[in-house]
This record gives structure tokens, sequence and C-alpha cells, in this order.
């Protein structure tokens, strides 16, 4: 794949101007006892920093993988087999040594993951645990030192009386105080990336709004980059600059925000709109969900992995059938068979009207 | 914390006091289902009826169960004296009453046993935990490799192999064939401890190899799942150790679900590893609990029950402590 695609940056070549996460041709491979699954295929996207980049799916589309890839976390599993290049400030990290991206993982880059109750060991507490994640990287820093940062920091993401819940533990907090302690755990060593893997999946709809909220703020504050993973457009559209579709491992469309959610290119995306109620527009019968199932990882469908899914599959003689689409275009790419031409007449009049 | 250690303490006596009763119903239900008088087993069937019934009036066995009961209770709180006129023999507390064959009080007779056993079931509870949790934990971080292979299959072979049947392997080899070890027995440690350790390392080890293999397997399941918890991977994702990310995140609760069945198996082995002590001829409270059986000395057996039962319970009633001292959420939940 060409590198002038990469969501509208600047070329790398000069190390200047290499964006501060990149990642090119990313491939994870998991081998198991039923066979190879196949979790992400050749992704390549960046993020600067103060952006944010969301990544959208269904489960089982790649984007946990890629996220967890990033951190270097497939790196315990002996059966995971990671290829392609991840830039991070201009090191890489495929190739780099595990105590190398160790000492990078909970500093330089951080993540929230998606439950915080099972994400919280069960038996310390919530300031212990915040505290040993300030103490990994800040060996020199006193007991003392780590405690006053973790109640700052709990303080921070707006854990009221921080100094009692500093020694509580996680099963004592609500479900978004939870959460807010998992963003403070991340956020303690002033992470430059910052990945929020469905940070808002688990939690009440009144409480992902603050969470959200609090997440932007503090990516103002500390200038980071964020990934944020999502199965909710909502989210997207409120947070990112950029977006990533995923499916099937593959990424299928990426671009601009704003672009995507106007503009949207690949069926599978114009699949996702649909999905997504709207008190906006007139209330119809019905959604319009993608129909079907999502393919298995270990078997994915010949040609385009969403042919079996896709209403159009058949407008391309037997191309999705057997050819797998790239991923083409500028700034705004998609990887599908059908023309721009008829892209663009197929969602004006068979796909927007209906959204 | 205060109020659920008095909860937990006060359950602990009602078991007891529950255990004390079912026991104390077998040893009248026996007799009376077998058709035997105990005072008759007492003094032997040659006995006439006069002596027969100044046994009865000195053991109560003329008062009604709930009175006989009440008296047993007495006994084992307080101590009791058995009387025939002026004949009077004072049991101290806690009394469990006279040995049918031997005529001689239980609770010595237990006594001088429970040292037996205790040596035998603590060396051994300290080998199969070191054995068996280091090969599960080595298994679960290695799964698949030959190592976990040759330890599991060795762990499969040690929980299907009967301990008559290695005990006597072990015996032949080591005391008979090797001359490696002295014959096993038991030396009260206050007198010779080398020879306190010599006639006990035998049965240590083949009693381990049993558990080490059944810990082995549970330690490395409990490993595998935690090693798949979220929180593993948050500790990973927070850049510690892989050291610390095992020892400290993964162990600890990996290793909780072990501390209740090490409660059961140990307090199982203290109430008397009848095999391990009759293949190694070593005398505590199994072997005790087989002679009593064997003689129909029902005193015997309700003092071995009782005592059983009391280390079970008080076993598990520091297993629980501890749960609540392990996870936080048993206190606090």
């Amino acid at each position: 794949m060409s590198t002038d695609s990469l969501a509208g940056l600047t070329l790398p070549g000069d190390r200047g101007t290499r964006p501060f996460l990149e990642v090119k041709d990313l491939t994870v491979r998991f081998e198991t006892d039923d066979g190879i699954v196949q979790a992400v295929s050749s992704s390549s996207f960046a993020v600067e920093r103060g952006k944010t980049l969301g990544i959208v799916g269904e489960s089982g589309s790649g984007k946990s993988v890629t996220s967890l890839a990033v951190l270097g976390l497939h790196r315990t599993r002996s059966n995971a087999k990671v290829s392609g290049q991840i830039w991070l400030d201009d090191q890489e990290l495929v190739t780099a040594t595990d105590e190398q991206v160790r000492l990078l993982r909970g500093g330089k880059m951080a993540m929230i993951f998606q439950d915080p109750l099972s994400a919280m060991h069960p038996y310390y507490t919530v300031g212990a645990q915040i505290v040993e994640a300030y103490r990994v990287h800040n060996p020199k820093a006193s007991k003392k030192e780590a405690r006053e940062r973790t109640i700052d920091m709990l303080a921070r993401v707006g854990i009221p009386q921080p100094e009692k819940r500093f020694h509580e533990y996680g099963h004592q907090f609500s479900g978004g105080m939870r959460q807010r302690a998992m963003i403070a755990m991340a956020l303690v060593n002033d992470p430059k990336l910052l990945i929020a893997d469905e940070p808002t999946t688990a939690l009440d709809v009144t409480v992902q709004a603050q969470i959200l909220d609090l997440i932007r703020d503090l990516q103002e504050e500390f200038g980071s980059a964020v990934i944020m993973i999502t199965h909710d457009l909502g989210v997207v559209a409120e947070l990112a600059d950029d977006v990533l579709v995923m499916y099937g491992g593959k990424i299928i469309e990426r671009g601009p925000a704003a672009d995507v959610f106007h503009e949207p290119q690949h069926p599978y995306t114009w699949g996702l709109l649909g999905s997504m109620p709207r008190l906006d527009r007139e209330v119809r019968d019905r959604l319009t969900p993608v129909k079907g199932t999502p393919p298995s990882l270990i078997n994915l469908p010949s040609g385009c992995a969403f042919h079996p899914r896709c209403p159009y599959a058949g407008r391309n003689g037997d191309r999705s059938y057997t050819e797998v689409p790239e991923l083409r275009g500028g700034v705004h790419a998609v990887a599908c068979h059908m023309s721009a031409d008829q892209r663009r007449t197929t969602f004006e009049q068979e796909v927007a009207p209906n959204l | 914390m205060l109020s659920y250690l008095i909860r937990r303490i006060v359950n602990a006596v009602i078991t007891l006091l529950v255990v004390t009763m079912v026991t104390f119903g077998i040893f009248f239900a026996v007799p009376t289902i077998t058709g035997s008088d105990p005072a008759l087993l007492y003094i032997g069937k040659t006995a006439d009826e006069a002596s027969l019934e100044g046994i009865r009036t000195k053991l109560g066995l003329d008062d009604s169960i709930p009175v006989q009961y009440g008296k047993f209770l007495q006994g084992l709180v307080v101590g009791r004296d058995y009387a025939n006129g002026n004949d009077v023999t004072h049991c101290d507390a806690p009394c469990l009453g006279y040995s049918f064959k031997t005529e001689q009080e239980v609770t010595p007779l237990l006594l001088s046993d429970i040292p037996v056993t205790l040596s035998l079931a603590v060396g051994a509870a300290v080998l199969w935990v070191l054995i068996g949790v280091a090969t599960g934990v080595l298994s679960a971080l290695r799964r698949g490799s030959f190592l976990d292979r040759a330890a599991m299959t060795g762990a499969l072979a040690g929980v299907s192999l009967p301990i008559y049947f290695t005990g006597q392997v072990a015996l032949l080899i080591f005391v008979h064939e090797l001359g490696w070890l002295p014959a096993t027995g038991y030396t009260p440690i206050t007198e010779d401890p080398g020879a306190w350790f010599g006639g006990l390392i035998l049965p240590w080890v083949t009693l381990a190899f049993l558990f080490a293999a059944t810990y082995a397997r549970l330690t490395r399941a409990n490993m595998l799942e935690t090693l798949g918890e979220d929180y593993i991977r948050t500790a990973r994702s927070k850049g510690l150790r892989e050291r610390t990310v095992i020892g400290k995140h993964a162990l600890r609760s990996g290793l909780t679900p072990l501390v209740t069945i090490f409660g059961l198996d140990f307090g199982a082995l203290l109430a008397g590893a009848i095999l391990t002590e009759q293949v190694f001829n070593l005398r505590g409270l199994g072997y005790q609990a087989l002679q009593g059986i064997r003689q129909n000395d029902l005193p015997v057996i309700l003092g071995v029950t009782l005592v059983a039962a009391a280390f079970i319970v008080i076993i598990n009633l520091i297993v629980d402590l501890l749960y609540s001292v392990i996870d936080p959420r048993v206190r606090l939940g």
C-alpha cells in the first residue's frame, strides 16, 4: 500500500514529519487449534498529538486486537504473530525488545479498558493500583509522592473525597467512578498516546457523556493523541477527528470524521449508519441493520469479506467474490469494488433517503 | 470485621455441638441396632447380672438418653465422676469416657496419638503445597511445553496411584532394597529429631506425591484462568514487569481457591490418614480409629470422631478468616 494514503497526513521519509503514531501494514494472527485466526490484516493508519482517531466496527472486526498490538500486549501470547511496523514518536515497536515496550507501556502510551470492574484487581485498593502504575515508571518517587500524585489524579478525574476513596476497593466504587479511577490510572504518567477501548460501553448513558467529556478535557490538557475504539457511532461523531471503519480484520474505510459521516463510501458504513437510532428524523417502522453475522476470522469469505452481507455485491460481476478490494483514495479512502460514481449514486438514491 | 469474626466463631461452636449430638446418637444407636448391650461390651460376655448392673449404674447407662448426653457434655467441658456407691472414678475434662477394651481413659490415648498424626500431616502438607503449587504455576506459565506435559502426566499418575501401592513400592525400594532409609515409624521430635525425620520422610513424600499431584492440576487450572483475567491485562498495560504481574497480581487470586481445598484436605488428614499410617506403621489417630472399629470399642470411635470433627471445624474457621484477609470482598462485601 502506498504511504501517501495515510489519513491525510504528510509522507514519512524525513524523520521530522513522521506522525506521532504511525501504524503500517499491521498484521496480527493467532495460531489456534481450529486454525489461523487472521485478526488484523495489513492495516495502516496514523494519529497526531492532540488528535483523536475513532476505530469503529463490530465485535471481532479487529479493533481491539489492533490497539493491543500497539501496546505490545500480544507479546505475552505465544501463539500471536504480529508483523508490520508501529512507529511511536520515531521509535519502532514491533521489532523493539520486550523491555523497551514494557517501559513505554503505561508511560508514554496507556490504555483504558471496557469493563472497569473486571479490569481492576479485586484484592488491591484502587489507590494501591494507581500508585503501582506511577512507581513503575517513576522508580525514584517516594511512596508519599506517589500517593500524593494518585490522590491528585483521582481529584482531577472528578472523584469526590479522593483521600478516602484512595483506600477503597474497586467493588466499592460505582461504575462511573470506577471508570474514572481507571482513567486516572491510565493518565497517571501523562501518556502521550491514550487508547480507550470502548470506555463507555459498560456504563449508564448519563455517565457515558461525563466520561467522554472527561477524556476530551484531559486530552486538551495533556495534548495526547487518543485512539477511541467503539461500536457506537455517536461516540465517534462526538469526539473523533478521523475515523477508521474495520470489518473482518481490515480497514474498509478511513477518513476525516465529518467526511465519513456525511459522505460514507462503503456499504458497510452505510449499514452502520442505518443501524443507528436517530431522533432528529421521522420515526420509521424499523432500523435498517446490516443483515447477517460478522465473518469468521479463521475462514474469511473469498474476495471482499463483506460480500455475503453486501446488498450491492452483484453489481461488480464476479469481482466481489474473487478479488480482495484494496483501500484506495486520498484523505478519504475506501476498500470497495464499486466505482466512485456508482457509490455516489447508490448512496444518494438508495441509502440516504432511509437514513 | 469483628462482628464477622464473632459470627464465624459462634458458627463453629454450634457445628461442634451438633457433631457431638450426632456422634453421641450413633454411640447409642449402634448397640440398639446390633442388639448388643454397651455394659456387656465393656465388661465381657462372662459377666453376671450383678456386675453388669453395677457397670450400668457407674457409666450412667440407666439414665435417659438426654440425661446421658448432658453428662457426656459435662464430662467434655468440666470433667465428670463415674460412681457406683462408694466406687468413684474421676475423669478429667475433656472426658471422653473409657475404652471398652483396655479400660483406659480415651482422652490420654488420643492425646498420645495426636503428635504422630500432626507430624505426618504437617510435614506432608509443607511438601505437597510447595511442590504442587510450584509445578502448577510453572505448567501454567509454560503451557503446552515439554515441562507442562511431563508434569501433568506425572500428576495424573500421582492422582491415580493409591497410597498402599506407592507406599509399599517406596518402602520396598528405599528401605528394604537400597537401605537408604531406616524403617518408618514414629519417634517423638523431642527425643531424637533425626530419628523423627528419618522415620517420617518416606510417609511424607509418599503422601505429598498424592496430594501434590492434585494441587499441581488445580494450581495450573486456576492460574490459567487468572492469567486470562482483564486485571492481568491491566497490570501488563501499566508496564509492570512480568515478574510482578505473575508474582503479585496473578498468584494472589490464582491461589486463593486453593486455600479452601487445602483446609479440607489438611483437616481430613488430621482426622487420620488411616491407609498411610497402616502402610508405614505409624500409630496415629487413623490407626486408633481402625482399632476402635475392629474391636467395636465405641468410646474410642466416638473420641476419634469428635477430635477429627473438631480439627476440621477449626481448620475451616481458620480458612474462613484467612479468606477475609485475602479477599476484601468477603470482608467488605
